[in-house]
């Protein structure tokens, strides 16, 4: 883990609610697929914990949602202007176990990490087939970045209003995948539970304290002993998760 | 060069920084981030006599200047704490640190502590009988001058090393319980715990936190513990571990000045991983700041 202040290069809306922020900076810390950074903002006493969509030496690319005032202010906050972020905070994903043709399954903003993810997987090989879930049409992004990397991508909407009808496990179900590895909804983990004939690995989300891992605000039970969302998370195992 | 040196129950401190229990796990998460012997000691995680997970999730819920916590204690007991954790901590940490000890029984109590006790590396007891987030115990024993000063008699019976006894200010007069609790015996009084608080989701229209009610810390409450410091400081004459919404060198000096002889660091490190070593950086500027040249002559400067 790090601390930098990085500079926001761009903050834009990408769908209903939906925002990408890119930021510049020392982004060393940041290890794997999955990570998350936190995020202080003018204001507000606890940093944000957001998922890490892209990165590489000097970028930062999150995708966030506007749920409450402390998204609401970073919807707000310019580009030039500088940010106080932990990086490389959490397991993230381990890519070994994929096999051959790993499965990505994103749920509304459990999409975004899924993105570098997909490109480090393609670029080990890997034949990845990626299904991004939403609610309804005005509430997608990224399906182009996604084909772009040259992954098969599905998309379903709850209301049909785009792609397949229904819910990820919709297209899950007929599917042939030697792994999967997901981030969404408790209700779209628990469905993929019950469809998924593979090993897996879910990334959770839990409010947090600190993120790294010092107050215990989001523990959780598994089966191999208490774990922290934060640090031994936020991706658990199949095998390992107690529902 | 301004001298930061501070004695707490016969133990000098370089320094009178010390994280708060509950925000610094056992100290060796933070030592991978800095050399964490720059402290002048740590109070590590409440421990219990059995294993605790703690509380259902959400735990946690943000606050203007602060933050409701309802962690409910999770620990591996005292035990598995002897056993791993202090082991780990000893590779890091090279200085006496403070055991903070949490029960739900006089028995409990006497049963960590006494382990505890026999611990080299553990310099002080810090004694919780003021936890806001468990049920049947806790903070009961830090309501009631009586149960309080019962906990400390029996916790002395059976150690040697300083007993500070950690209360609660959800109370309607912690003088009375800080008297009771030295005349139990007690070398130190640390305080205060978090206030017992609530915050509710106008989307759900619920407790934002499982337990539905927490302890509120930061900022916000820093007033709060710089009066009751005041009045407890006026009362008894043992030393007084200050806490309360504590970020910066400011926050230790005033602490000090109402009466406290050292100061205890807890939410602000888990919005800044940093900030207990930042101030422990920050007090010598702010001491000549102020013209303060010996830290510790400013206990109770205020009165």
């Amino acid at each position: 883990m790090k601390q930098e202040l990085l500079t926001i290069t761009e903050n834009k809306k990408i769908a209903k609610d939906v925002y990408l922020m890119v930021l510049e900076g020392d982004t060393s810390a940041i290890t794997a697929s999955g990570q998350f950074v936190n995020i202080k903002l003018d204001g507000f006493y606890l940093r944000r914990p957001i998922s890490v969509c892209d990165y590489d030496e000097k970028t930062l690319t999150i995708i966030y949602k506007v749920v409450g005032e402390g998204t609401e202010a970073m919807a707000e906050l310019a580009c030039g202007e500088k940010l106080d972020v932990l990086l490389g905070l959490g397991n993230g994903y381990d890519l070994s176990k994929s096999g051959d043709a790993p499965l990505l399954i994103g749920g509304g903003v459990g999409v975004p990490p899924m993105y570098n993810l997909c490109k480090k997987l393609l670029a080990e090989g890997k034949k990845v087939t990626v299904i991004l879930g939403f609610n309804k049409q005005e509430e997608i992004f990224f399906e182009d970045e996604f084909k772009a990397l040259g992954a098969t991508v599905y998309i379903t909407t709850v209301d049909g209003s785009y792609g397949t009808k229904g819910f990820v496990t919709d297209v899950m179900k007929n599917l042939t995948y030697t792994y999967f590895y997901t981030c969404g909804p408790m209700p779209m983990f628990k469905a993929i539970e019950a469809t998924a004939v593979t090993s897996g690995q879910y990334s959770f989300e839990e409010r947090m304290g600190c993120g790294f891992g010092a107050c215990m605000g989001c523990s959780c039970k598994t089966k191999y002993g208490n774990k922290r969302i934060c640090k031994d998370g936020p991706v658990l195992e199949r095998e390992e998760i107690v529902w | 060069m301004v001298n930061t040196k501070v004695e707490l129950c016969s133990i000098m401190l370089d320094n009178p920084v010390i994280p708060a229990s509950g925000t610094f796990g056992f100290g060796y998460e933070f030592a991978e981030l800095y050399d964490i012997n720059c402290l002048g000691t740590f109070s590590f995680k409440g421990t219990t006599k059995d294993a605790r997970f703690g509380n259902p999730t959400p735990r946690i819920a943000e606050c203007d200047r602060g933050m409701i916590n309802a962690v409910g204690l999770q620990n591996p007991g005292v035990e598995a704490v002897i056993a791993n954790e202090l082991p780990k901590l000893a590779k890091c940490f090279n200085k006496p640190v403070m055991a903070n000890v949490s029960g739900f029984s006089v028995e409990d109590y006497v049963y960590t502590c006494e382990k505890l006790d026999k611990e080299e590396q553990v310099g002080w007891l810090e004694v919780n009988v003021s936890c806001p987030n468990v049920h049947g115990g806790g903070m009961a024993f830090g309501t009631s001058a009586e149960a309080a000063a019962e906990v400390t008699k029996a916790v002395k019976a059976v150690t040697t090393k300083p007993v500070i006894i950690k209360l609660s200010p959800n109370v309607t007069d912690i003088v009375s319980i800080a008297k009771a609790c030295e005349e139990a015996g007690a070398d130190g009084i640390s305080m205060i715990n978090t206030l017992l608080g609530m915050k509710i989701d106008l989307k759900t229209k619920k407790p934002v936190i499982a337990n539905k009610m927490g302890g509120f810390s930061g900022p916000a409450i820093k007033p709060v513990a710089v009066r009751m410091i005041y009045q407890v400081y006026e009362a008894v004459n043992i030393p007084i571990v200050g806490m309360g919404g504590v970020s910066s060198a400011e926050d230790v000096i005033e602490l000090m000045l109402a009466g406290a002889t050292a100061v205890e660091v807890g939410a602000a490190n888990l919005v800044d991983p940093f900030a207990a070593r930042d101030i422990v950086n920050d007090l010598p500027r702010v001491m000549e700041k102020y013209s303060i040249n010996n830290l510790s002559e400013i206990i109770g400067g205020a009165h």
